[in-house]
């Protein structure tokens, strides 16, 4: 009937359950994306409301106030100050954690001062009998101008009433429940009196934010109401004083805590998760279960996938009519997939690990625990999130730098996450790990191999805190030093949102990382099956011609023409020609194109050096991996992948910087393409000398 | 007694004095930190710092050169 939707906005602090309100509203309904030019995540998601009404659900990033100090509040404020978006809300729910309503309330008044019609949703309302709280509705509902949903995300109550409140939404206020103006009458006034057309409060915003405001000049409005720095904070606290004094009053009579009956498990929790011994000890512990556990757990579907594809390469060889484009498929397109979904059993339980720990509330400890240790090496507390997220991708754990108040840390964790091992380097050292580390057990339980990654894990923390180190003595960075971190409740983690997030992130990167993938794939299957000069074409008849003498048999024959096919395709000239740069390191012209080749995403590696084995290749059962095994030096007829090639690879491997993606993304966040340019250069000249080194000592 | 929150004692409270608000970002004021307002001490992070506070009912992690800077009239511990 309704032929438009209604645009729903969820505004909230973090760590009080809107994204949690979000999935309930939405269910598997969403999309997620970015906000145009700037790389804070967008989640929309749609929900079918009483009445046969549609809405659109945007769930904006959390925010303490509309005073924004990151990207991300910026884009809340920058939406909501401007009516012309076509996201602009309809209606704004204000999502609150019943348990710290008071400050919770304090970025309601200011929504409502926007004039907004918003609806205050009280979310952890089964709580509430354990802390012995209770509200009165109508009473908070009168003095705070608004309808109230009192709902639990997590048990699934009250999102109904909260729908149906949606639908009704003309009816609901969106009368600011506070004057704030009192503070500074005068100043207000004149204000008021040289805008008359605009509302006071998205006036004060655009005086004391840096944020885009379409509709007004925003320097005719700062050159005659500017003031002082120091003279407008003092005025925001007036601000923050009188909302809170608002709230305090409000609360007075409609809330009631009864602290007898409050049963409290944080304290106990904080005392052993942040006690000086067992608080690291049980951090590590974690640490340890993730990685040992991410390499043994996902080795078996990561192999099933790896022959399922083998396997296909086979069939569609065998039953397709041959011919060039049975040749595309079976050896590059299919080749190419296959080296995508690999990746996925080894994300998903990162991002699995990752979000378990975000939910818990668990992080913010982490935080807490690792704050002084951290800043000694020029980092903050803060900056172990994003090396933690790391080891699923550097771009979001990038991202997540953003909470981090002092510039000067923040653009050292920035520089220094890369060398954390992400996700994309898993595949390149499983597959090496598997091809030069026995597979054996030490001490009957701790597998080597497994051993042998989680070093690789060490290295990378251990040279992404040493590098902060030295940067940290070497960057003149001036910048005030502010850490606030919220210390949330501890929640068990809800499944569905564990999953939903687990589920959007492994689409993200297969979709995202997975069209490169494919894409140089395809590139490189014709680069491999075709070639310049007669060293190509006539393959067969300089093969024939060299083994006059000994004629081999059907099958040699076919091998020794595919390998000199490859060795004169363009993509076998290109290696033939870096070969003196890495053969110090211990690399063929084989490997040498899976380097270029993954020069803008290291994960490409696999999936290189699957094509180039699989072109030509007579025997398509055989895995990727047995033919890296089987590969041999034609002149010493020593093994490729050998223990000291295998090491090289791993450690350049360790430190390159081989993903366009994260740099891109550090152009971004710094705002300048002088880090990214750094990090390029630094990191790839280690990972040149450390696996040089390496190599030389080894072989 | 007048004190800053740096010197208080693992589970003493104390009520927010006035601060020099040119050194306390607005943040953790929007997070409770005003004068007036009552200040717990829950936990010490193993190093010493930074400081695990409940400020007016909500818990937040400040480093001590933060802590420093805010004074508060020590609330003589009754028993509980």
């Amino acid at each position: 009937m309704s032929l438009k939707n209604i645009n729903v906005a969820l505004i909230g602090n973090p760590n009080v359950g809107k994204t949690s309100v979000f999935n309930q509203l939405t269910g598997l309904n969403q999309q997620v994306g970015n906000y145009p030019g700037i790389t804070v995540e967008k989640k929309m998601g749609f929900c079918r409301l009483p009445n046969n009404i549609k809405a659109n659900i945007l769930d904006l990033p959390g925010t303490y106030s509309l005073n924004a100090s990151s990207i991300d509040e910026s884009v809340v404020i920058e939406l909501l100050l401007n009516k012309n978006d076509r996201l602009y809300p309809d209606v704004a729910l204000v999502v609150t954690d019943v348990e710290n309503l008071k400050r919770n309330l304090l970025l309601y008044t200011q929504i409502k001062d926007l004039e907004i019609p918003t609806i205050l949703v009280i979310n952890m309302a089964d709580r509430m009998e354990h802390k012995g709280i209770t509200l009165d509705i109508p009473y908070l509902e009168e003095h705070l101008k608004t309808k109230i949903a009192l709902i639990s995300s997590r048990k699934g109550y009250g999102i109904e009433e909260l729908k149906n409140l949606i639908v009704s939404y003309k009816t609901i206020s969106s009368e600011p429940c506070l004057n704030a103006s009192v503070i500074d009458v005068d100043y207000f006034n004149s204000l008021r009196q040289a805008f008359p057309n605009q509302l006071l409060y998205k006036l004060w915003l655009v005086i004391t934010q840096d944020v885009n405001f379409l509709n007004l000049e925003r320097n005719e409005i700062r050159s005659s109401f500017t003031k002082s720095h120091s003279d407008l904070k003092r005025l925001q606290q007036k601000e923050t004083i009188k909302r809170y004094q608002f709230i305090n009053d409000v609360l007075k009579l409609g809330l009631k805590v009864d602290s007898s009956i409050a049963k409290d498990y944080r304290s106990k929790l904080d005392r052993v998760l942040t006690h000086k011994i067992w608080g690291y000890v049980i951090f590590f512990l974690i640490l340890f279960v993730i990685f040992q556990s991410i390499f043994q757990w996902s080795k078996i579907p990561m192999d099933f996938i790896d022959s399922t594809f083998a396997a296909l390469s086979t069939l569609a060889s065998e039953h397709l009519p041959s011919g060039m484009l049975t040749d595309l498929i079976s050896q590059g397109i299919i080749p190419g997939i296959g080296g995508i979904l690999i990746f996925i059993p080894q994300i998903a339980f990162l991002f699995l690990f990752i979000s378990i720990l975000e939910e818990s509330g668990y992080m913010s400890r982490v935080v807490f625990l690792m704050d002084k240790i951290m800043r000694r090496f020029g980092l903050s507390g803060k900056s172990v999130v994003p090396l933690i997220s790391g080891t699923a991708c550097a771009i979001p754990a990038i991202m997540a730098t953003r909470n981090i108040e002092n510039w000067k840390e923040r653009l050292i964790t920035i520089l220094v996450t890369p060398f954390t091992t992400c996700s994309a380097r898993l595949p390149v050292y499983a597959i090496i790990i598997g091809l030069v580390i026995p597979d054996t057990y030490v001490l009957g339980i701790l597998n080597v191999q497994g051993l042998t990654l989680m070093l690789l894990y060490v290295i990378g923390f251990g040279t992404a805190i040493l590098a902060a180190y030295i940067l940290n003595s070497i960057l003149k960075v001036k910048g005030k030093t502010f850490f606030v971190v919220e210390m949330p409740n501890y929640k068990l983690p809800m499944f569905k949102n564990v999953a939903i997030n687990v589920i959007e992130k492994t689409k993200a990167f297969v979709f995202g990382a997975g069209k490169i993938i494919l894409a140089i794939s395809v590139i490189l299957w014709f680069l491999a099956s075709y070639g310049p000069g007669k060293q190509f074409k006539n393959a067969e008849k300089i093969i024939l011609e060299n083994t006059k003498a000994h004629p081999l048999s059907p099958t040699e024959f076919d091998n020794a023409v595919a390998s000199q096919k490859l060795e004169n395709s363009y993509i076998g000239l290109m290696g033939k020609t870096i070969e003196p740069v890495i053969s110090p390191l211990g690399y063929d012209w084989k490997i040498g194109i899976a380097i270029i080749s993954s020069f803008a995403a290291r994960e490409v590696f696999v999936g290189t050096l699957a094509t180039i084995y699989s072109v030509g290749g007579s025997d398509n059962e055989n895995t990727i991996k047995n033919k890296m095994a089987e590969e041999v030096n034609p002149v010493t007829g020593e093994k490729i992948f050998n223990f000291a090639s295998g090491i090289s690879l791993l450690m350049f491997y360790a430190f390159a910087m081989q993903c366009a993606s994260t740099l891109a993304i550090t152009k971004k966040e710094t705002n300048s393409w002088k880090w990214p340019a750094g990090q390029l250069v630094f990191m790839s000249s280690l990972a040149y000398v450390v696996a040089l080194i390496a190599f030389q000592i080894l072989k | 007694m007048q004190t800053t929150i740096h010197s208080l004692k693992k589970g003493q409270k104390g009520i927010i004095l006035d601060f020099d608000i040119d050194v306390i970002p607005l943040k953790l004021l929007e997070m409770g930190c005003l004068p007036g307002n009552e200040v717990e001490l829950l936990q010490i992070a193993p190093f010493g710092d930074p400081l695990y506070l409940n400020i007016n009912g909500s818990h937040l992690a400040i480093r001590i050169e933060t802590a420093k800077q805010i004074g508060v009239e020590l609330i003589k511990n009754k028993q509980k």
